[in-house]
């Protein structure tokens, strides 16, 4: 028990500060997410053909490859693709992006295919009626978008985007492979230099558990709020 | 882009298939098995079976797969009994504990779909079965067990999908599988677009052909779904033309 206290003797601090860091990457992940997969589903529901298969092959090709691949090919690939687009603008230095970015841009892009699916999902689940009818009082698209379809989005979504969180919060542990200070990383380096990794390994388990349970409680409060006014049978 | 490499170590790559495979199909069995187990336990009527059964579901669904490899590959050597009992000689193979924690893993996964299998079949057909005189293992195996394989049938596809990207991590405890080959040859040629299109076609190869299989599986199972999903396809796409 003395290894998990706070100050210089043990490594409760530094495990509480890990779990924020993993709560914050995850968060960021999570948020760009939903912003390409709002994307996604958009291209989904084209109605081009050939954008309605953009959106199907991104959702297919991310959904099959392992995160952990992804990680590695930004990793190792990211400071050589940023350095190759910045010499077009004359900058020879050397560039790279911090591990934080590349965890939140890999599982971001992981995530997006994830939401994308829900979000279409939930378009879809809205009455074309109401579309309609919305027509005919005579909302123009961008009115009609913002009052109709996303408040009840979101409210559909609402569970699916819930699911898509616990997962992205669950593969964050994955940056650890490329150094970002997370749970993961931290407990590795506290297993490593106390001897005692099942300690450490458990304390780890132990956070995800309470990041996945408080989250969990979240999004149930969120979808309480965003039903409020639906009745039930 | 070098075509010749990606050509060259696009054998190497696939080499790493096999233990891929080994690994996904494996824990699959056997997380099959013990899924079966846990469903069962977790439908009890007794409490004192059902709770142990869903906090197992429930731990293993809230912690990440890395930790619970970590914690039987790493975590387990710290205790003496480990290391002195029978079991070391496995629990020190990584390949071993990349299995089990597989297992662990897939087995609460496929558990709450069996589970879901198993609630979905109309409780009339129970009654209906019992009424012509089936009872116990009958009663399973023709009636419960086909009805609630087809319901659970698209869900553990998506398991099985899962699983084989779930094995990639199991280059984290050293084994050398599609990733981990793939991340040995990034680390040595600096050439990570190109190893990446090479692992990741070939996990798109795979995961194209398993959930095509399952595809096939449920419309053998169910030819009555063909009509359904066609109209379904058809009421999308007038949808999405509509919109």
């Amino acid at each position: 028990m003395e290894l998990l206290s706070f100050g210089d003797k043990g490594w409760g601090d530094e495990m509480v500060r890990a779990a924020l860091m993993t709560l914050a990457v995850a968060t960021a992940s999570f948020a760009l997410g939903l912003v390409l997969g709002s994307g996604v589903a958009a291209l989904r529901l084209a109605r081009s053909s050939a954008l309605r298969g953009i959106g199907e092959t991104y959702t297919t090709v991310l959904r099959a490859i392992p995160d952990l691949l992804i990680i590695y090919l930004l990793f190792f690939g990211s400071s050589q693709a940023m350095q190759w687009v910045a010499g077009w603008f004359g900058y020879h230095g050397y560039l790279e992006l911090s591990p934080f970015m590349i965890g939140t841009i890999a599982i971001g892009f992981v995530s997006a295919a994830f939401s994308g699916e829900v979000i279409r999902g939930a378009v879809q689940a809205v009455p074309r009626g109401q579309i309609e009818a919305a027509k005919a009082c005579g909302m123009p698209t961008w009115l009609r978008f913002r009052r109709i379809l996303v408040p009840q989005v979101a409210r559909y979504a609402l569970p699916g985007l819930g699911n898509v969180w616990q997962v992205t919060l669950k593969e964050t542990s994955l940056i650890s492979v490329v150094g970002l200070v997370e749970i993961m990383r931290q407990a590795s380096v506290a297993a490593g230099s106390t001897r005692q990794p099942f300690t450490f390994y458990a304390v780890a388990a132990v956070l995800y558990l309470v990041l996945t349970a408080g989250s969990n409680r979240m999004f149930g409060l969120a979808d309480r709020w965003a039903n409020r006014g639906v009745r039930r049978a | 882009m070098d075509f010749a490499l990606m050509w060259e170590s696009l054998p190497k790559v696939l080499a790493g298939a096999g233990m891929t495979f080994q690994l996904t199909f494996a824990a699959l069995a056997l997380g099959f098995v013990l899924a079966c187990l846990i469903a069962s336990a977790s439908l009890s009527k007794s409490k004192l079976i059902s709770v142990p059964a869903d906090t197992y579901v429930y731990l293993f669904r809230s912690t990440p797969l890395l930790v619970q490899i970590f914690l039987i590959y790493y975590g387990l050597g710290q205790f003496q009994d480990v290391r002195s009992s029978i079991f070391w000689p496995f629990l020190r193979e990584p390949f071993a504990c990349a299995v089990l924690a597989l297992t662990l893993n897939t087995g609460a996964y496929t558990a709450e779909i069996i589970k879901g299998g198993i609630r979905s079949v109309p409780w009339g057909q129970v009654e209906a079965a019992r009424a012509c005189g089936m009872s116990g293992l009958l009663l399973y195996r023709r009636i419960l067990f086909p009805i609630a394989f087809r319901q659970a049938l698209p869900g553990y596809g998506n398991e099985i999908i899962l699983m084989i990207k779930a094995s990639s991590l199991a280059s984290t405890i050293t084994l050398l599988e599609i990733t981990g080959i793939a991340r040995v040859i990034i680390a040595d040629t600096f050439r990570p677009v190109e190893l990446f299109i090479v692992a990741g076609s070939i996990y798109l190869a795979i995961n194209a052909v398993l959930s095509r299989g399952v595809r096939m599986l449920e419309l053998h199972l169910s030819p009555q779904l063909k009509d359904t999903l066609d109209t379904e396809q058809q009421r999308q796409r007038t949808a999405v033309i509509a919109r």
